[in-house]
């Protein structure tokens, strides 16, 4: 039902101009075999890899499933009934919204700012805009190896105690240390700098597509740069935002690489202060081999996805209107 | 805002920032070089130096001579893995975005909603599922287990068609001419046309292929299957006494992503902008 709605939507939004000649109602089978060899292996792919996948899993999260992927032995919404009531699911998952509430401003805001201020910036860009991007190529692996055993390793010789003691601060554990819970800053610091290159490439290509004669037309007002940047630098760029918002508040939920490696222990991560939804679901499910509960995990997870995306499209909608 | 005059204090503030900010930016590399060219002892000394003195190279030694770390291998995988998901990836999404814009079907709106309604699901509800999958496909373990699974992208199929939609007819109406089918057009003239979106589809699939690293984890359970990244998290947790070593697994881990980075900057800034702006 529904892919026939969107089907409609797809053919309606499709310009007219592209569509070759009508051959009437004379079914053109050499297009047809054409389409299909361009098409298939993408389709039987996904077909695979996302449809099938997705409706075994979905059959999984309503089945007795340990050690074993075979369906048959149906509990019901038990699975799911566990997992609302399991305490370390619980904290799995304000341990995520809590790191999302603080990540996707504090990514957003920076990225914005260096967007901006190298927008400003006509000598030396291009180096500039490197410097901000190389980080993008390395893995979180690679981030949480140097964020742990150097920066914040919390021995003396660390960075970050080395800094420190230069303003007389007392030597952190930062990642053991659990009050303060000072582990947030390098979970944090360690994400801003591989990602905030990328957005802050997304809003440098707004702040280009900005015509600037809106800027000249303002400052022949006698526009000051602060009342600029927000009566028109900001709502230009509102598309873009909204994107960005998007793309970063999906990619902290799913957040799992830089746990994994900055908590885990010759002994496990039992310990880790913070165990984010994908690192319990890899537990539950590859190393627990409970499949059922994993599948369960992972529908109440994209929930929560789908539900903070359509209720943050919701609040930006509506502060378009004013 | 665009104006800069040369020597304000506000341009002299905004290069100020912009500078301080690309150091921290730049610092963590510095770091990973410094202690990779150090000796052990002097990475833990609590008295800072700046520069490793001695330099030395057993740090790289060590860790290729390290027995438990599988390093040369697994970068040995990590490279054939890149260099096969990058162009068939890419391919893969420019014949499906080709066939979607210029071969007209019945059912072609259909196919279009397939493709594109998965675009809404998480990587993260499907790990779990294709692992089940791949493993009773016999993929645990395997090369083709971690590439296959991530080499159909819809995003790349819509980016794909959205170009293609704007291939000028002209082009395509002279193939026809020259007798080219359907096929003949996509192979001979749309395909060789489409290099920039190719190429920063392609760069961006092989950072990313590099760089992936919970898939691998998982289907990956054989240190022979191992790719850089699950070789230097076990590394990285198993054992932190040759820190030299260890930074040097990054720093090798690292290098030829830099290397692909700079070489072919252009079509990643490009790559980003596209796949940022989906509509």
């Amino acid at each position: 039902m529904a892919d026939t709605v969107t089907a409609r939507q797809a053919t309606a939004t499709r310009p007219a101009g592209v569509r070759p000649g009508r051959r009437g109602r004379r079914t053109d089978w050499k297009a047809v075999g054409a389409f299909t060899l361009l098409t298939a292996p993408m389709v039987v792919g996904l077909g695979l890899f996302k449809y099938t996948a997705i409706g075994w899993s979905f059959l999984l999260s309503f089945s007795e499933a340990r050690g074993t992927v075979d369906l048959g032995s149906w509990v019901g919404f038990d699975n799911y009934a566990f997992l609302l009531e399991d305490e370390a699911f619980r904290s799995s998952m304000t341990g995520i919204v809590l790191f999302t509430i603080f990540i996707v401003p504090v990514t957003f805001g920076m990225s914005l700012g260096l967007a901006v201020l190298l927008h400003g910036v006509r000598r030396g860009r291009a180096f500039f805009r490197t410097g901000f991007l190389l980080p993008a190529a390395v893995s979180y692996v690679v981030a949480a190896l140097v964020w742990k055993m150097s920066l914040f390793n919390g021995l003396p010789s660390g960075v970050a105690n080395t800094i420190g003691g230069l303003f007389g601060w007392d030597v952190q554990s930062w990642i053991a240390g659990t009050d303060p819970p000072l582990y947030w800053i390098v979970i944090i610091t360690l994400r801003l700098w591989l990602q905030v290159g990328l957005y802050m490439i997304l809003f440098l290509a707004g702040l280009q597509a900005i015509p600037v004669h809106l800027y000249e037309a303002a400052s022949l007002d006698g526009a000051s740069r602060r009342a600029q940047f927000r009566h028109i630098t900001l709502p230009m760029l509102r598309n873009t935002s909204v994107a960005i918002l998007m793309l970063i508040l999906i990619a902290a939920f799913q957040a799992f690489d830089e746990f994994y490696n900055v908590f885990m222990t010759t002994t496990g991560n039992a310990t880790a202060p913070v165990r984010p939804p994908l690192v319990f679901l890899y537990d539950t499910a590859l190393k627990g081999q409970d499949y059922g509960v994993g599948s369960a995990g992972a529908f109440m997870l994209t929930l929560l996805i789908v539900l903070v995306t359509l209720l943050q499209g919701r609040l930006v909608g509506f502060g378009r209107k004013d | 805002m665009r104006e800069t005059t040369r020597g304000t204090p506000a341009t002299i503030l905004t290069y100020l920032v912009v500078g301080v900010a690309a150091l921290l930016f730049l610092a963590p590399f510095y770091v990973m070089l410094r202690a990779a060219l150090m000796t052990g002892t002097q990475v833990t000394d609590p008295d800072w130096r700046w520069l490793p003195d001695p330099f030395t190279l057993q740090g790289f030694t060590d860790l290729f001579d390290d027995p438990s770390v599988p390093m040369a291998g697994a970068l040995g995988n990590s490279f054939v893995i890149a260099i096969v998901t990058a162009p068939v990836s890419t391919l893969l999404g420019s014949m499906a975005g080709y066939a979607l814009a210029r071969i007209s079907v019945p059912g072609r709106g259909v196919v279009m909603s397939f493709i594109v309604v998965t675009l809404m699901i998480p990587a993260s509800a499907t790990f779990v599922p294709t692992f089940v999958l791949v493993s009773a496909m016999g993929g645990v373990d395997t090369l083709w287990g971690v590439i296959v699974p991530g080499l159909f992208n819809a995003f790349s199929v819509l980016l794909f068609r959205n170009f293609y939609l704007k291939f000028p007819q002209e082009i395509e109406e002279a193939g026809r001419l020259d007798g080219l089918g359907h096929l003949g057009v996509y192979w001979r003239l749309a395909l060789p046309n489409s290099g920039a979106l190719l190429a920063s589809l392609g760069a961006l699939a092989f950072i990313e292929s590099w760089n992936a690293f919970l898939w691998p984890l998982v289907i990956g359970q054989d240190p022979e299957s191992w790719t850089a990244q699950i070789a230097l998290s076990t590394f990285l947790t198993s054992q932190s006494i040759n820190l030299p070593a260890l930074f040097a697994g990054a720093v090798v881990t690292v290098l030829p992503l830099v290397a692909v980075f700079l070489f072919a900057q252009r079509y990643i800034v490009q790559g980003i902008a596209a796949t940022g702006m989906k509509d």
